[in-house]
């Protein structure tokens, strides 16, 4: 007997034709569907505040709508692209390293990957630029368009190095295996010691700098390596050990900045 | 085409931004490592994906959300609406004056948060990671709640003029508190999420609602209290999602003892 024909055996109904389709086809939209969920919120509040608090009519509703269009298409082809180049990218240059076994080599990577990504990056500069002109006009540095710009790039320079070493002990962090609070936390006090002694002009700037320093790009690659590192090297965990970098890195520009503040 | 040249432009920027980026991963993968990437079609062409993707983003954004973010943020921070809704332009400012600011800070804070794509990355690695005991959007909400809370606290604090690192002080006070009864496995996690909170979608929107609040309010300087927020923006979702799996933890346990009773 053809099993498919034994009554002793339950079968699962085949599904129909249309079912199958309508599951495909759900399937291939999931990105989309998951990027329109994501800009719910954003459309929500807009709404709310415009026509109820507000009490004003939505302007230009054709242009908004292609916008809300493109914001859509681009972040379900950013998820995509994160899963198909940086995430791979960033474990397989972990895998790499460990069985290369180079360590130096390792930590120059890493720095380099910090310091190249953040001293191009369009938020610190545009920050960098605005800090200069506060300086200027608190008669920190001369008025001068040179002064303002040496100082403006002093400053990158100074936020970018502060990624570099950031990455650089948070490598050398995974690969010893040390609690990740230990310099969170020390991180911290060193904070709050420079924010008593630094000038006041530069505080607020330098606590927004931690902000900016970590881009779009940068996140998934950092997040990758320092979790292709913690699931390669025999003994890490990469939940406690792989994350962790990103935090750093956002941590030493407050100290850096203030640093710079204070000296220059 | 206008709009087109506009695409282009973004698309260079975001090029620029890209390619340093590039040449320090393949440069190393080429003359150091010297290995060959595998499938290299799928990563050029995923790369393509993230370019494409990021730039479509950021030109909708500017066509639709941030022209009437910004535009909303100056008119909720206007003295018109502040003082008419109080009805007190002459008396000194009283922080209750500025509530829907409040609201609004928190609103576009969680908002903006949702929709950051930086922090949905690291949500998709931290649920691979912890297997699916993280979920993807079970940690954007926790995230974007605890960023709701930092701007709302954050505008309160360009509204009265308290000092900044007192603030942020105390938050750190906070964070160290949790991390030593918090589960561990949550902790680095936590951190990260402070850090990657604030890009493309929250810091332009955040930025244009505290240099506004900063201009409207006498006594403030935008220079000195427009800067901030984003500070605020990092730090409470780290007490945020330490938060969340504390509560998660606590709710397991009671359940755990309920059982044990029976």
């Amino acid at each position: 007997m053809h099993p498919a024909d034994n009554p002793l055996v339950s079968h699962p109904r085949k599904p129909g034709r249309f079912r199958v389709i309508w599951h495909k086809t759900r399937k291939a939209a999931e990105p989309l569907t998951d990027s329109a969920l994501a800009l719910v919120p954003i459309i929500l509040v807009i709404a709310f505040f415009q026509l109820l608090v507000l009490k004003q009519p939505i302007p230009q509703m054709g242009k908004m709508l292609w916008g809300l269009l493109q914001v859509l298409l681009g972040l379900a082809l950013f998820v995509r692209g994160l899963q198909m180049a940086l995430f791979p990218i960033g474990e397989e240059m972990a895998y790499n390293f460990v069985r290369k076994g180079n360590l130096w080599w390792l930590l120059v990577f890493a720095f380099a990957l910090g310091f190249g990504t953040t001293v191009a990056e369009p938020a610190l500069i545009a920050i960098s630029d605005e800090a200069a002109r506060i300086a200027a006009s608190g008669q920190v540095i001369a008025s001068s368009a040179e002064a303002q710009q040496s100082y403006a790039i002093g400053l990158r320079l100074t936020v970018a190095l502060a990624v570099g070493i950031a990455l650089v002990v948070g490598v050398f962090r995974i690969l010893k295996g040390w609690p990740v609070q230990y310099l969170i936390i020390g991180g911290y006090f060193g904070v709050v010691i420079m924010t008593f002694f630094a000038p006041p002009e530069i505080i607020g700037i330098a606590y927004d700098s931690g902000g900016v320093t970590t881009s779009t790009v940068t996140v998934p690659l950092v997040a990758a390596l320092g979790i292709g590192l913690a699931s390669t090297i025999h003994g890490r965990d990469p939940l406690i050990d792989g994350f962790g970098l990103i935090a750093f890195a956002s941590l030493t520009p407050m100290i850096f900045v203030m640093a710079f503040g204070m000296l220059y | 085409m206008d709009g087109m040249a506009h695409f282009l432009a973004t698309l260079l920027t975001m090029l620029r931004d890209v390619l340093p980026i590039a040449a320090i991963l393949f440069g190393f993968q080429a003359l150091v490592l010297r290995r060959k990437i595998k499938d290299p079609a799928r990563v050029a062409m995923g790369m393509v994906f993230v370019l494409l993707g990021l730039t479509l983003f950021l030109e909708g954004l500017e066509t639709a959300l941030f022209p009437i973010g910004r535009l909303m943020a100056q008119q909720l921070t206007a003295p018109e609406f502040i003082y008419d809704s109080a009805a007190a332009a002459a008396g000194p400012i009283h922080w209750l004056d500025f509530i829907w600011i409040y609201v609004f800070a928190a609103a576009i804070g969680f908002a903006t948060t949702v929709a950051e794509p930086a922090l949905i990355a690291v949500a998709i690695k931290a649920n691979q990671v912890s297997g699916g005991t993280i979920t993807v959007r079970g940690l954007r909400f926790a995230v974007a709640f605890g960023v709701a809370i930092g701007v709302a606290v954050g505008a309160f604090r360009i509204v009265t003029g308290t000092p900044l690192h007192w603030f942020i002080i105390s938050g750190y006070v906070v964070v160290i508190i949790q991390t030593i009864s918090a589960p561990r496995l949550i902790i680095p996690l936590a951190y990260d999420s402070g850090g990657v909170t604030t890009s493309t979608v929250t810091v332009p929107l955040v930025a244009a609602l505290g240099l506004g609040l900063a201009e409207t309010i006498p006594g403030r300087s935008p220079v000195l209290d427009g800067f901030g927020l984003i500070a605020f923006a990092s730090l409470f979702p780290i007490i945020a999602v330490m938060g969340y799996a504390q509560i998660g933890e606590w709710r397991a346990n009671r359940l755990k003892r309920r059982i044990e009773q029976k």
